[in-house]
């Protein structure tokens, strides 16, 4: 009789082992992006060739693959991640895909002379006031990394800093797709 | 701390025992009109009010209460002091201020954030687990406590035709007590 009661109990338990209580599942893999139209406050180091315009508008980007990373001059993980970005972003600079630092809950003159700490960064650093853009993407901490395919849909969200490996096979698959541009 | 389980007998045991199913009666009764209570908060919140501005400050508080803190553990919107949260229910704001009904301010954050959001999951599939399995539990304690209450307070004489061996024992120290003025502690001590 106890033993009806126990063991399903234990199961659950057993179950909820398994599972990281910290992680939150995102909905947003698979659906579109959420647009943005946010402020650039770092231009970037200047080795991705093109123009940076003042404001950066996802709608724009519409057919090349954005890499969309949130961070923070606070968050130490950031910096684990930093140098995998910054050369991965130039390698591919120039081929369809853009990546996007946007800062999380700091102020730009933090994010700024983190950069210049960091020995600079190759891609262009967005403002995020009052954090709607994170909010938008469903964002519970940094780092998180966002990439959006050429359809202009959330294809894979990464929690935690990325790699040079992750980056290349997400990119690579990316680019792989067909440029279909969907009304 | 010797026999700290054991059974207070009185005279008056179907008397006790009767006090006691009702005393359980009316625990739970208050315990499910309590629950019932707090849902319609919304619904009053929207009819009524002095101002739009305090009816506008209930519902972001109503709302905020619903949703979880995502940087927080088992926190709401409304109980987190996080920027985050703080940046959450300034959306929740804006959008009722946009002319959103509070369903739709919800959908947005389950949008983004996942069914995980909601402090209280939808009753559907493996959620209703968590509907129903305290209720069961309730139950089923309640069970227990009827069945143990009526075997504490029934007289030694009835006992004995229920239980037979273990009653019988227990019979006989009852007995015993009760002749020697109650005062002297048991001598089967079984805690």
């Amino acid at each position: 009789m106890a033993v009806l009661a126990v063991v399903p109990f234990l199961a659950l338990l057993g179950y909820g082992l398994t599972r990281d209580p910290k992680e939150i599942p995102s909905p947003l893999p698979g659906r579109a992006a959420p647009d943005f139209a946010l402020p650039v406050f770092a231009i970037g180091d200047g080795s991705i060739p093109g123009p940076v315009p003042d404001t950066v508008r996802l709608a724009s980007l519409r057919g090349d693959v954005v890499v969309l990373n949130f961070w923070a001059s606070w968050c130490l993980a950031c910096r684990d991640e930093h140098v995998p970005l910054v050369e991965t972003a130039r390698r591919y600079g120039g081929r369809g895909v853009h990546f996007f630092g946007v800062l999380y809950n700091d102020v730009p003159s933090n994010g700024l002379q983190w950069i210049r700490a960091m020995g600079g960064q190759s891609y262009p650093s967005l403002v995020d006031d009052r954090t709607r853009t994170a909010i938008d993407y469903g964002l519970y901490g940094v780092p998180e990394t966002f990439f959006i395919g050429r359809d202009g849909r959330v294809a894979h969200k990464q929690v935690g800093p990325v790699t040079v490996a992750l980056l290349e096979q997400k990119i690579d698959s990316l680019l792989a797709e067909p440029a279909l541009v969907s009304p | 701390m010797t026999g700290a389980f054991r059974p207070v007998r009185w005279r008056g045991g179907r008397l006790a025992n009767r006090y006691a199913v009702w005393l359980l009666l009316a625990l739970l009764a208050a315990s499910s009109s309590a629950s019932a209570q707090s849902l319609p908060a919304t619904d009053s919140v929207r009819m009524s009010g002095p101002s739009r501005d305090s009816v506008l400050e209930a519902q972001v508080r109503q709302l905020s209460s619903e949703l979880r803190c995502p940087v927080c553990q088992g926190l709401s919107l409304q109980d987190s002091p996080s920027e985050l949260s703080q940046e959450m229910r300034d959306v929740i704001r804006d959008q009722l201020r946009a002319g959103r009904t509070p369903e739709q301010v919800t959908a947005y954050f389950v949008g983004k954030y996942g069914e995980w959001v909601l402090l209280e999951p939808e009753p559907q599939g493996f959620n209703l687990l968590i509907y129903v399995l305290p209720m069961l539990a309730v139950l089923a304690g309640a069970a227990l406590l009827v069945v143990a209450m009526r075997r504490w307070t029934t007289p030694a004489g009835d006992a004995a035709d229920e239980d037979t061996s273990a009653a019988d024992a227990d019979g006989a120290e009852a007995t015993a007590n009760d002749g020697g003025g109650g005062e002297s502690p048991g001598p089967g001590a079984r805690g």
